[in-house]
């Protein structure tokens, strides 16, 4: 039993890192640069919310705060892509790299500006409270984050595989300049993806914060995500949400089996190891160009 | 006739300092099938891209139907009716050959009539149908090829612009596409602006044929004319004169440079 609830707040860490790594992949499939920042929008994301519904701040309703913090990330994601990115379009991948690791240093400062560098929890219904499930007991936390990323999942597979623009989305990452022939606007389509990008990281910010308390550099998470996610295989999305549950399982088995300082590493451990063994991580899309 | 479908006047483009085409003008008139024939580095595929406006051109003017469309982006053009079918290929390869053809109708706005318009796809390329819940990346050099000129019929162009149709296949697909790119002009009333380095099969086709040679038109005419020029025979035919061995020397070659 003690097992299998180690188990299920692992998954439930997991899920965080992998919606974290979605946005990551996202991102890198639609436009080929890694947006480093994606770890501090999750931070923003959490952030906003809890500014909108703790009682020291603004204390509107839970469900209203997040729906609210969604949509702005949502438009701050199309934003910082049409004002930052968009201009170095053509530029060299480091260049807007390291454009977007400055953005997560600004969005850092920002958030400690606001909310001050104090760790802080977000006032939420599910903290505290248990279901049980047969003779299990589990957090309704990690349920609904469990829940929650689920339901994701299964509705990012539809928009893409059945939605106009989400066929879009995938077309422009298969072949830019095909997409640019066929019509498809593909600045456009480069917008909304980061639009999705900071939506999904203003859901993985308000999961992870319901877990426990937040400060400006919780984004630091990100790394671990994104280490996850080149796990899984950096530019499959099933691969990001797995790497990330491999991740979110392997860290408290090992602190438990091993040694407590062990899970720190063993993300990174693991990276090493499937770097070496499977270079194109554990769910790689291959394709060969015919001529 | 009145004014031609697509008009191309004195157009220039370049590839940073390059000038990779160098005024060109040519007329495309409504029905036709035109081909624009030339070695490589001609500067055939730079016309093609200007045209549909992936690049924007220096000088000059492109006009469709008398509206100057030239420095638009591509999904602009697309939705005014001109196409490209790319040089090589240039499919999703991760996406289905329907999701394929679907793309290829994403500016379209009567949506209700696309599942018939892919049937229609399917008519020509009967092998399309048979795979059509496959990944595009595993379909044949061949099959791809049909699969980017059915792409582009599903955006009901008015005109067609395809790029090397012929590249990387056997003679006999070549000639299968080229009946089949004769076929959609007759019947679905496409004009098409074909761009080859095959100038037998192209000339075949064509009813108007252009010369272009390092970023310059230097010949045109009916593509019966052209089949019968001495020039064309000798560079593009692969027909030698009956010469002396030295005029077949390289310094002796013949350019219209």
């Amino acid at each position: 039993m003690d097992l299998l609830q180690l188990l299920i707040s692992g998954l439930a860490n997991g899920c965080v890192y992998g919606l974290i790594g979605l946005g990551f992949v996202l991102i890198y499939k639609a436009t080929e640069s890694v947006n480093f920042a994606q770890g501090d929008m999750m931070m923003l994301g959490a952030f906003i919310t809890l500014g909108l519904t703790n009682q020291s701040y603004v204390g509107l309703p839970f469900w209203l705060a997040v729906i609210l913090a969604i949509v702005i990330m949502g438009i701050l994601g199309y934003l910082l892509e049409v004002v930052f990115i968009r201009p170095m379009f053509g530029q060299s991948q480091i260049a807007v790299v390291i454009l977007t690791i400055a953005i997560g240093f600004v969005a850092r400062f920002v958030a400690g500006l606001i909310w001050g560098h104090e760790p802080q929890s977000l006032e939420n219904p599910f903290v505290g409270k248990d279901v049980g499930f047969g003779g299990l007991v589990l957090g309704l936390d990690e349920v609904v984050i469990i829940g929650t990323t689920l339901a994701l999942t299964g509705g990012l597979y539809l928009f893409f595989a059945y939605t106009r623009i989400g066929l879009a989305m995938q077309a422009a990452s298969q072949n830019q300049l095909a997409a640019y022939y066929m019509g498809i606007p593909v600045k456009r389509i480069h917008s909304l993806v980061w639009a999705l990008a900071g939506a999904l990281a203003a859901i993985a910010g308000v999961l992870f914060a319901s877990k426990g308390a937040i400060d400006p550099s919780t984004g630091l998470l990100g790394i671990k995500a994104f280490a996850a996610a080149i796990i899984g295989g950096f530019g499959s999305l099933p691969g990001a949400l797995l790497g990330g549950l491999v991740v979110g399982l392997i860290e408290p088995l090992s602190s438990r089996y091993v040694a407590a300082g062990v899970s720190q590493i063993m993300p990174y451990l693991m990276l090493l190891l499937v770097l070496i063994l499977r270079p194109h991580g554990l769910l790689s899309q291959v394709k060969a160009k015919k001529v | 006739m009145g004014e031609p479908l697509l008009k191309i006047d004195n157009l220039e483009s370049y590839y940073g300092p390059i000038m990779a085409i160098r005024g060109v003008s040519l007329e495309v008139n409504e029905g036709q099938i035109v081909t624009v024939l030339g070695a490589n580095g001609a500067g055939k595929t730079t016309l093609m891209k200007t045209i549909c406006g992936v690049m924007d051109p220096e000088k000059g003017t492109v006009k469709l139907n008398g509206q100057e469309i030239q420095g638009q982006d591509p999904d602009f053009s697309v939705r005014h009716g001109i196409v490209q079918v790319p040089e090589g290929r240039e499919i999703f390869p991760l996406m289905s050959v329907e999701d394929n053809l679907r793309m290829g109708a994403f500016t379209r706005k009567d949506r209700s009539n696309i599942a018939a318009d892919i049937e229609m796809v399917y008519g020509y390329f009967p092998i399309l149908k048979e795979r059509a819940q496959q990944d595009a990346g595993t379909l044949s050099g061949g099959q791809q090829q049909m699969l980017a000129i059915g792409r582009g019929l599903m955006a009901k162009p008015k005109i067609m612009l395809l790029d090397e149709p012929s590249l990387g296949l056997s003679p006999l697909l070549t000639k299968e596409i080229f009946a089949i790119v004769k076929r959609l002009n007759k019947e679905q009333k496409v004009t098409m602006l074909v761009v080859e380095q095959n100038a037998k099969i192209a000339l075949d086709t064509a009813h108007y044929g252009y010369v272009m040679e390092l970023g310059r038109i230097v010949m045109g005419g009916p593509a019966e004319k052209l089949r019968e020029s001495k020039d064309i025979q000798e560079f593009y035919l692969g027909q030698r004169s009956e010469g002396e061995r030295a005029q077949r020397r390289w310094k002796n070659r013949k350019t219209w440079r």
